[in-house]
């Protein structure tokens, strides 16, 4: 019994695995991005936003139609790359990924090897577009986010102690965190407390909000995710603690974190590309469209950004002539060559005006925000 | 003063810690098995009361109440169809359902509630217990965390040493074959142990959340495992080891974070661990089993 | 007693055909089907993978079926293996010829594993049950935590080592080895074609499953399952506990680390985040479900679980509950006394014979020693 069951089970194994070639009439995108797991957040809200762009620019010009498959990586490097060879089972011509960074390290190389065009929307390491000159992003990179904002905190002189809590085991955190600290010594800012955490102990922040108390910081830098984040105001916030928050772009989702006390986010500072109440009609059409098809939800960053990717996929292919029969290699030298030719620029979600160099880094103006009475306002 | 308020935070966190250790520590005891599911009930609860009580408005106490039936309900759930039928197979076998009943009811969270964090309502409205002229704080959920774990741990001692069922359940855990023999229904008596160990763990994720609000579908399983350690290093399936672990393991987490390296703490509370354990190999309070030949 | 013993013998034979017969097959079926072009990439992209993970199981039987302690530590020593193994590989750069620098690396790593083998097994052995699994999974944390604080590099002025970044300065153009969580990326492959790294794979795969077999057929191999049937009746009898438990935690690791060796150099990136308990956990489940103590029972498990989420992938979001239901359902089917009875009835049934003795004896072989172990000492 045992042993047919085996049989049974390898066989169909081995048929699931043959290869099967099958007739490419669209253009086709791939998506990779956790969709189940601990970072499952990221990659759901990229998805969504990917989905959204893709009915959008198949309305727009019905002689050049995308097909999408988003394929699940559980922010896993392994994993990644497995979900990368299932696309390419499937015909993927172009890749919209991946979200997080340590996978986007693992798949990139991958994609370098097969020279597969990669626009990835939020993993924001340095190494990930010095991989290869096929990787380009839509998101700022860490280090320019850590000294922008070091820049940006002693230009308004917005405070004169800085504490700073990351996340050490975080290639996103621990990334922003050091081209802050090395920017801040350049400009003169004084860091008086250093605090990490890591996956493994981030249920308590309390120590961490303790310690810049303690050391006397009057501005914590936050360049962390929202949900930390929330948890470092909490915290503050019961022992009374009352110092400026800053952050980056990860902190963008915070307002909408389900029974939060959003007066406490109150005066928070961050970088950020998108904004979801913003008064424009692109951002309002596609905050609409996504509480459409999430029954509600509001978009985060990693949404637009998601959203942004196809749309700077779609104008380069349509300037490029992308067709449906060309190799992912011919793709990506056509695509690359209209992103880095210098005329190529996009106003998205996610920035004005956004164009690309040969590094695959993408240059936009961070916009400043901070909030007030539960909104984001422009801090120019 | 600083050191007082760092000591506070730790027990804090310690407390918690204990509450989910006696949950696991009594399973354990009794059913000895490691169910590795127990920081996911934890989660279910949490998900409870966050239902009930920050969105529904229900009372406090009854939102506790609910998450505790449900916790009951699916603990016994679990335990019937799960491990029930593995009751003679090796622990080893046990252990691993418990981790594939661990994987799944974080995706069922997951399904049902999405991935995005719900930022907890603390259940309790009581303020700050401000002691130093308000040089010191001590946050009321702390207060509260610990008074529970101590009535908890009081509870079960007297429970498993007085009652009855204790004391059936105290055969089935010195020697389950002769407990049948005299007549104890084990399968009952387990079910019984999977209850109060899953209601506990509602109580106890309730009380995490209020001191600790991030509310995810994983939010059950780091705590669990650092339960898990509190468990062994105060001597597993002993009940006020479990309590006096939890608090230590949390202390000694936040004092390594305040004085030593936050970006080391978890080396140092793993490597503490090492070392008591290598001083007292069954843990602080554990009992040494002579082993017979 | 005699015919036991004489039964053990054809069963060991049996072991080794059963096991050196199933990884020539695998490996000649992939084989001639890469030659015909009919593996699909995803299938290549899992071949060493299920490598990997086969020598982590058959490794990890070692200590868990053959010498019976629980551990849960087991990624730690291909933690070690990868990260030693990776330092070297890089800093040896591309002016040493592949060949070398691959079997170096694989010594390196092979030799750091089991030096933390060593570091780890002296105080852990003195421990059994579960404190011993709760002390190899504090060593897999501090190893994890330890090595994403670190930060490792080498310029003109020599060798750099630092536990944080502020004191970790690198002249300019020197590339570091290991920069605290950021992951190491841009490893390069042990070859651009799959197929050298599979065969690399294979025959590390031959070299554990060789040494597993006749360790456990030799005097020490024995000594170390009478060790795990009665520790105190090998006391007794002389046997030196201490070296042989040594022996086989070490061995353990040092294939571990091999392990690690060739799935970092074909994942192309070291994230330290993903070598902890969770990992071990993933293939202590595969030593039990392919049985404790059963060699190519492990293998096969090991490329099953490899191979499992990969075919739930149209499951999308839901893939991850099958998976854990398909876990639970397996365990329930292979191991609870009502199924095991079950299925031998079913196959008395199809071979319309009584249930031989054999399979009973081999059912208990396969796994239920550790309930063995507990009732033999109540027995007592």
């Amino acid at each position: 019994m045992k042993k047919i069951i085996t049989v049974a089970v390898t066989g169909a194994l081995a048929a699931s695995f043959v290869m099967s070639a099958s007739a490419a009439e669209t253009i086709k995108i791939g998506g990779i991005g956790p969709i189940t797991g601990a970072a499952a957040i990221y990659g759901s809200n990229v998805k969504n936003g990917m989905e959204i762009a893709v009915e959008d620019v198949n309305a727009s010009n019905p002689d050049l139609q995308f097909e999408l498959q988003f394929e699940d990586d559980e922010h896993d490097p392994e994993k990644s790359v497995n979900a990368y060879n299932t696309l390419k089972d499937w015909g993927m011509q172009l890749l919209g990924g991946t979200v997080t960074t340590s996978p986007c390290l693992a798949v990139g190389a991958e994609a370098l090897n097969d020279n597969m065009l990669m626009l990835t929307p939020s993993a924001s390491s340095q190494d990930v577009i010095d991989l290869g000159d096929n990787v380009f992003q839509v998101c700022f990179t860490d280090p320019n986010q850590g000294s922008a904002s070091a820049d940006y905190i002693a230009e308004q002189k917005l405070g004169e102690k800085i504490g700073v809590i990351y996340n050490s085991a975080d290639a996103y955190s621990s990334g922003i965190y050091s081209t802050f600290i090395a920017e801040a010594e350049a400009v003169g800012l004084e860091v008086v407390a250093e605090e990490a955490f890591t996956d493994d102990n981030s249920t308590d922040l309390t120590t961490q909000v303790q310690s810049c108390q303690n050391a006397g910081a009057d501005l914590i830098f936050l360049p962390i995710y929202y949900t930390p984040a929330s948890q470092v105001l909490i915290a503050a916030d019961k022992m009374g603690y009352e110092p400026k928050f800053f952050g980056c772009d990860g902190l963008d989702g915070l307002l909408t974190v389900e029974g939060f006390d959003t007066s406490l986010a109150e005066g928070v500072m961050l970088l950020t590309p998108f904004v979801a109440d913003a008064e424009d009609d692109m951002t309002k059409d596609f905050v609409a469209k996504y509480a459409e098809k999430t029954g509600g939800d509001v978009p985060n960053q990693f949404a637009a950004d998601g959203y942004d990717v196809v749309q700077v996929l779609y104008a380069a292919c349509e300037e490029a002539g992308v067709t449906a029969d060309m190799d992912p290699s011919e793709v990506c030298e056509a695509v690359k060559a209209v992103l880095t030719g210098g005329d190529f620029s996009y106003d998205g979600l996610t920035g004005a005006g956004m164009t690309w160099d040969a590094s695959g880094a993408v240059s936009k103006d961070p916009r400043g925000m901070v909030i007030e009475n539960g909104e984001y306002v422009s801090l120019d | 003063m600083q050191f007082l308020g760092y000591l506070i935070s730790g027990i804090s966190l310690g407390s918690v810690y204990a509450l989910i250790a006696l949950g696991y520590t009594m399973v354990y005891g009794i059913a000895k098995m490691l169910n590795f599911a127990h920081g996911d009930v934890i989660m279910i609860g949490g998900y409870m009361v966050y239902f009930t009580f920050c969105s529904g408005g229900w009372n406090p106490f009854l939102a506790v109440l609910f998450a505790m039936a449900v916790c009951t309900l699916l603990g016994i759930t679990i335990e019937r169809v799960a491990y029930r039928p593995l009751r003679s197979a090796p622990s080893l076998a046990v252990l691993i359902t418990a981790i594939g009943v661990s994987f799944l009811l974080q995706n069922i969270a997951m399904l049902l509630w999405k991935s995005d964090p719900k930022s907890f309502t603390s259940i309790i409205s009581m303020e700050p217990l401000s002691l130093a002229g308000g040089k010191l704080s001590i946050p009321a959920e702390t207060i509260v965390t610990i008074l529970v774990s101590v009535l908890i741990m009081i509870a079960l001692i007297w429970f498993v040493n007085k009652t009855r069922i204790g004391h059936a359940m105290k055969a089935v855990s010195e020697d389950r074959g002769a407990a049948q023999l005299m007549g104890i229904n084990v399968n009952g008596i387990i079910s019984l142990t999977f209850a109060i160990g899953s209601a506990l763990a509602a109580v106890a994720g309730a009380l995490l959340l209020s001191s600790y609000p991030t509310l995810v579908p994983t939010t059950g399983a780091m705590p669990g495992i650092k339960a898990f350690v509190a468990a062994v290093f105060g001597g597993i399936g002993s009940i006020p080891g479990a309590f006096l672990g939890g608090v230590l393991l949390g202390v000694i987490e936040n004092l390594s974070k305040a004085y030593i390296s936050t970006q080391l703490s978890d080396a140092i509370v793993f490597l503490v661990l090492i070392i008591v354990l290598l001083v007292k190999p069954t843990g602080l309070l554990g009992k040494k089993t002579a082993v017979k030949v | 007693m005699a015919k036991k013993s004489g039964k053990n013998r054809k069963k060991s034979t049996r072991t080794y055909i059963i096991s050196f017969a199933l990884i020539l097959v695998f490996w000649a079926v992939i084989e001639i089907m890469g030659h015909m072009n009919m593996l699909s990439s995803k299938m290549l992209g899992l071949l060493i993978p299920i490598c990997a993970y086969s020598i982590m199981a058959v490794s990890l039987n070692l200590v868990v079926g053959f010498l019976g302690e629980l551990s849960l530590g087991h990624a730690a020593f291909m933690l070690a293996g990868a990260t030693a193994g990776v330092v070297f590989y890089n800093s040896a750069g591309l002016n040493m010829h592949q060949v070398p620098r691959v079997i170096l690396t694989l010594i390196i790593g092979a030799a750091a594993a089991g030096l933390f083998g060593v570091i780890v097994g002296v105080p852990v052995l003195r421990f059994s049950g579960d404190y011993l699994a709760i002390v190899t999974l504090a060593f897999c944390q501090i190893l994890k935590n330890v090595l994403s604080t670190t930060y490792l590099g080498v310029d003109e002025n020599g060798i750099h080592l630092a536990i944080d970044q502020g004191s970790f300065r690198l002249a300019p153009g020197a590339k570091p080895l290991i920069k605290g969580a950021q992951p190491i990326s841009g490893i390069n492959k042990i070859s651009p074609n799959v197929m050298v790294s599979f065969t690399v794979g294979i025959v590390l795969l031959i070299l554990t499953v060789a040494f597993v077999l006749n360790l456990m057929n030799s005097r020490a191999g024995r000594a170390i399952t009478a060790i795990r049937d009665d520790e105190i009746a090998a006391k007794s009898i002389g046997i030196n506990l201490t070296s042989y438990k040594l022996m086989a935690f070490i061995s353990s690791a040092v294939f571990a680390g091999l392990a690690g060796v060739i799935y970092v150099l074909n994942l192309s990136t070291l994230d330290f985040k993903k070598y902890d308990y969770n990992l071990s956990i993933n293939v202590l489940v595969m030593v039990v479900l392919g049985g404790m103590g059963n060699v190519p029972g492990s293998i096969i498990a090991a490329a099953l679980l490899t191979l499992l989420p990969e075919l739930l992938r149209g499951f999308s979001q839901y893939r991850m509950l099958i998976y854990s239901i398909v876990l639970i359902v397996i365990m329930l089917f292979n191991q609870a006394p009502a199924f095991v009875q079950f299925r031998q009835r079913l196959t008395a049934r199809i071979r319309g014979k009584k249930p031989e003795e054999e399979e009973q004896v081999t059912e208990v072989a396969d796994g239920s020693y550790f309930a063995q172990k507990k009732q033999g000492k109540e027995d007592e």
